[in-house]
C-alpha cells in the first residue's frame, strides 16, 4: 500500500482565536512495504500528521492518498471504517483497554472493521509477538514490553496495510527497545505491511533504511515552527 | 468481540456499582412483579369463586360481608337465616336449585371453616365450565360424614377414613364439639377457598350442640323475620312449643323427618330437630333462567319486607376490586413504578459518571476503527444490559417471592394461590424498561459519541 500526501495543511485555533499552523506539507510519499522512520523535535507535528494520515484528524487543505482514495474527501463514518480495515496504529503508550484480556485487546481491534472477529488469527498474531502463554492475562498483569507486543498484534489484527507507529519504543527499557523494534519491523515485512515510525530516538531511526526529518519537508509558518 | 460482548466488559469492569444498580432496578421489577400476580391471583380469585351462582341470599346486612362469609369463607357471618325460609326458596317457582351452607365452626386441627351443606353441592359446578373432581365419588351418606378440600387434606395429612372434631363458633375460645366426622371424600384441587374448606353433612352439623336454637328464641326470631306472620301461622307456633315440651321430659326424643337417622359416632345417637329450630348461613341459587331476570326480581323483592338480602356475588366482587382492591392497586403500581424510574436513574448516574473515567477507553476504540455511533451503541447496550438484567432478576425474584411465599399468604388470608401465577401485565414490564434503558443511555451515549479522539489521545 501506498501513502501519498499532497499540499497537506493543517492549523489549530488558539485560545485567543489566532490560527496556529502545524502542517504544511507540499508533498510526501511512501511506497508499498517501505519502512521509513520519521524523526523531529517535540511538538512539532509528527503525532498530528500520525492522526491525519490516519483520519482522525482532517486537513484543512490538500489530500491524503492511501492506495489511491483520499481519505480527506471521506465523511467520517467512511473514514473511521477505512481506519479499522486499511491501517494499524501503535500508540507510544500502548492504549490498550485494561478490562480486557490480551487476547479480547487483539479481539477489539478487529471487532470495528465489519468483518467476524477471527479468533485464530488473534492467537496466531499473540505468538508472533510470543505471547501465546499470556492469553488471559489483562494488561495489569503483562510487563510493560509485553503490553507493547500486545498493541504491536492488535494493530495488525485486521491485516492492514498501513502501520502507523508514534514513538512505540519510548516507554520501554532500553532492554527491550531493540526486541520490539525488530518485532514491528519483522512483521511488516513478513505480512508485507508499509511502515511509518515516529520516533525521537537516533538509535532507533539508525536502524531503518529511510530516515525523513518531519522539519525537511514540513514547513508552517515561523510561528509554529517557534513554537516547535 | 460483538458490541454486547464489549458492552458486558465494561459493565464488569465497574462490578460494585453496576451490580448495585441492577439489584436496584431488580427489587423494583420484583415489587412490581408481585403486586401484579398477587392482584392478578386475587382477582381471578374473586372472578372464579361462587361465580357459577346467581345469586347468594343471606340475612340483612353488607352484601360485601355475606360474599366474603359464605363464598370466600374469609369473614365471620353476619346472622343467620331460619331454615323454613331455605325451603320457601327451594320451591320457589323461579328457583331450579338452591344450595343452603351453613358456617361458624372450625376444625381442631388447622382452624379450617367448617361448611354444612348438602351432597347436590358437589353436583354443581363450582365455577362457570368447572367440576368438582373427587376421589372416592362418596357424597354424603351418613350423619357424620364430611369432604375435605384438597389444602384441607395436604396440611393436615387427612385422607378418606380421618376422623376430626370441630370447634363451635370458630377458633378462639370456642369449645370442642364431642362428635367426630368421618372423611369420606376429598376434592381434587380448585384453585378456589373450596380448597381450604371442610365440607360437613348438614344433617350433622344440626346435630352438634348449640346448632339448634331454644324453643322461645327460635320463635321470636321467626317473627321477626316474618312480620307479616310465620308461614303456617300460630299453629306451627303452637306445635313447636308441644315439641319442646315434649323435649324437656325427654333429652333425646326421636321424631320424625330427614333427622331421625341412626349412625354410628361417638355421640351414640341423635336427636330429631324441628326445621324452625334450624338455621343455615346462606343459601346458593341457581335460577330459571340464565339471563339474571328472575335473580333480579328476587333481589328486588328481598329489598323490601324480610330481613334477607339477595345477592349477585360476581358482581359485588367486581365492585369491591374496582373501588377498593383495584384503586390499592393502582396506587401501588404507579408508587412501584416511581421506584423503578429513580433505579434507572440510578443506572444512569453511574453510567455517566463513568464517562469521565472511560474517555481514553472511547477514544482508542475510535482510533481503532469504531464509528461514534458504534461508540453510542455500546453505551446504550451498558444501559439495556442492566435494566433488562436488573429486570429478569427483579422477574425471577418475584416470582421465586411468589412461589414460596403462597402458603403463608393462604395461611393467613385463606386465599388460595397458584404458585406459578403469572399476570399478563408483565409481558409489557420488558419493552418498558427497554424504552427506559434507552432513555438512560441516551445522554452517556451522546457523550461518548462527541467524544474527541484526538484531544483525547493527546491528553
Amino acid at each position: 500500500m501506498s501513502l501519498l500526501l499532497r499540499r497537506l495543511k493543517k492549523s489549530f485555533r488558539e485560545p485567543d482565536g489566532t490560527e496556529l499552523p502545524i502542517i504544511n506539507i507540499e508533498h510526501f510519499e511512501i511506497k508499498p512495504a517501505e519502512q521509513v522512520a520519521l524523526v523531529g523535535s517535540s511538538g512539532g507535528g509528527k503525532t498530528t500528521l500520525l492522526h491525519l494520515i490516519a483520519g482522525i484528524h482532517t486537513p484543512d487543505s490538500g489530500e491524503v492518498i492511501i492506495d489511491q482514495v483520499n481519505l480527506a474527501g471521506l465523511s467520517e463514518p467512511a473514514r473511521d471504517r477505512f481506519r479499522a480495515m486499511k491501517i494499524g496504529y501503535i500508540f507510544q503508550t500502548f492504549n490498550l483497554l485494561p478490562a480486557f484480556t490480551a487476547l479480547e485487546n487483539v479481539l477489539l481491534g478487529m471487532s470495528f472493521s465489519g468483518g467476524k472477529a477471527d479468533r485464530a488469527h488473534a492467537i496466531e498474531l499473540l505468538d508472533e509477538v510470543g505471547l501465546k502463554h499470556r492469553l488471559s492475562h489483562r494488561p495489569s498483569k503483562l510487563s510493560v514490553g509485553e503490553q507493547q507486543r500486545v498493541a504491536i498484534a492488535r494493530a495488525l489484527a485486521n491485516r492492514p496495510k498501513l502501520l502507523l507507529a508514534d514513538e512505540p519504543t519510548a516507554s520501554i527499557d532500553s532492554r527491550n527497545q531493540d526486541n520490539v523494534l525488530k518485532m514491528i519491523r519483522d512483521v511488516c515485512d513478513e505480512h508485507k505491511v508499509s511502515l511509518l515510525l515516529v520516533t525521537h530516538s537516533p538509535e532507533v531511526a539508525g536502524q531503518f533504511g529511510r530516515v525523513e526529518t518531519l522539519a525537511d519537508f514540513n514547513k508552517p509558518t515561523s510561528i509554529a515552527s517557534a513554537i516547535a | 468481540m460483538n458490541l454486547v460482548q464489549i458492552a458486558w466488559k465494561s459493565i464488569r469492569q465497574r462490578s460494585l456499582a453496576s451490580s448495585l444498580t441492577a439489584f436496584n432496578m431488580a427489587l423494583g421489577v420484583m415489587l412490581m412483579v408481585t403486586v401484579l400476580v398477587f392482584y392478578g391471583v386475587i382477582e381471578r380469585s374473586f372472578q372464579q369463586t361462587g361465580a357459577n351462582y346467581q345469586l347468594v341470599v343471606g340475612a340483612k346486612g353488607s352484601p360485601i360481608d355475606l360474599v366474603l362469609s359464605s363464598v370466600y369463607r374469609i369473614s365471620p357471618p353476619i346472622e343467620n337465616l331460619p331454615y323454613i325460609y331455605y325451603e320457601q326458596l327451594k320451591n320457589d317457582p323461579r328457583v331450579e336449585e338452591a344450595i343452603p351452607i351453613a358456617i361458624g365452626d372450625v376444625t381442631q386441627e388447622g382452624s379450617f371453616p367448617i361448611v354444612g351443606t348438602v351432597s347436590r353441592y358437589f353436583e354443581l359446578p363450582y365455577a362457570t365450565g368447572k367440576n368438582f373432581k373427587v376421589k372416592a365419588k362418596a357424597g354424603f351418606g351418613g350423619t357424620f360424614d364430611a369432604i375435605i378440600g384438597s389444602e384441607v387434606a395436604r396440611v393436615n395429612g387427612w385422607d378418606v377414613g380421618s376422623k376430626f372434631q370441630l370447634v363451635h363458633g370458630g377458633a378462639d375460645g370456642g369449645h370442642v364439639h364431642d362428635e367426630y366426622f368421618n372423611v369420606v371424600d376429598v376434592l381434587a384441587r380448585t384453585g378456589t377457598p373450596n380448597d381450604r374448606s371442610v365440607f360437613v353433612n348438614l344433617r350433622g352439623f344440626y346435630q352438634l350442640g348449640d346448632h339448634d336454637k331454644p324453643v322461645e328464641e327460635a320463635i321470636s326470631q321467626l317473627q321477626k323475620f316474618y312480620p307479616e306472620g310465620v308461614p303456617g301461622g300460630e299453629e306451627r307456633m303452637k306445635e313447636l312449643r308441644e315439641f319442646a315440651k315434649n323435649a324437656g321430659a325427654h333429652d333425646h326424643p326421636h321424631g320424625e323427618g330427614e333427622d331421625h337417622e341412626h349412625h354410628d359416632h361417638d355421640h351414640g345417637h341423635h336427636h330429631a330437630i324441628p326445621d324452625e329450630l334450624k338455621e343455615v348461613t346462606a343459601v346458593f341459587l341457581l335460577m330459571k333462567d340464565k339471563e339474571d331476570y328472575l335473580a333480579l326480581s328476587l333481589s328486588n323483592e328481598l329489598k323490601t319486607g324480610f330481613q334477607a338480602q339477595a345477592v349477585v356475588p360476581k358482581r359485588v366482587m367486581a365492585g369491591l376490586m374496582e373501588s377498593l382492591i383495584g384503586n390499592v392497586q393502582k396506587l401501588l403500581v404507579v408508587l412501584i413504578a416511581l421506584i423503578i424510574v429513580v433505579s434507572g436513574i440510578g443506572i444512569f448516574v453511574s453510567i455517566y459518571n463513568s464517562m469521565a473515567d472511560r474517555r481514553r477507553e472511547i477514544a482508542i476504540m475510535r482510533s481503532l476503527g469504531a464509528q461514534r455511533q458504534t461508540i453510542f451503541t455500546i453505551i446504550l447496550a451498558e444501559s439495556i444490559l442492566l435494566c433488562l438484567g436488573g429486570g429478569t432478576l427483579g422477574l425471577l425474584l418475584g416470582h421465586g417471592l411468589f412461589f414460596f411465599g403462597a402458603p403463608i399468604i393462604e395461611n393467613n388470608t385463606g386465599l388460595v394461590i397458584d404458585r406459578y401465577a403469572f399476570a399478563p401485565m408483565e409481558l409489557a414490564l420488558f419493552p418498558i424498561l427497554l424504552l427506559l434503558a434507552i432513555f438512560i443511555g441516551f445522554l452517556p451515549g451522546m457523550t461518548a459519541y462527541r467524544t474527541n479522539v484526538a484531544d483525547v489521545l493527546s491528553e
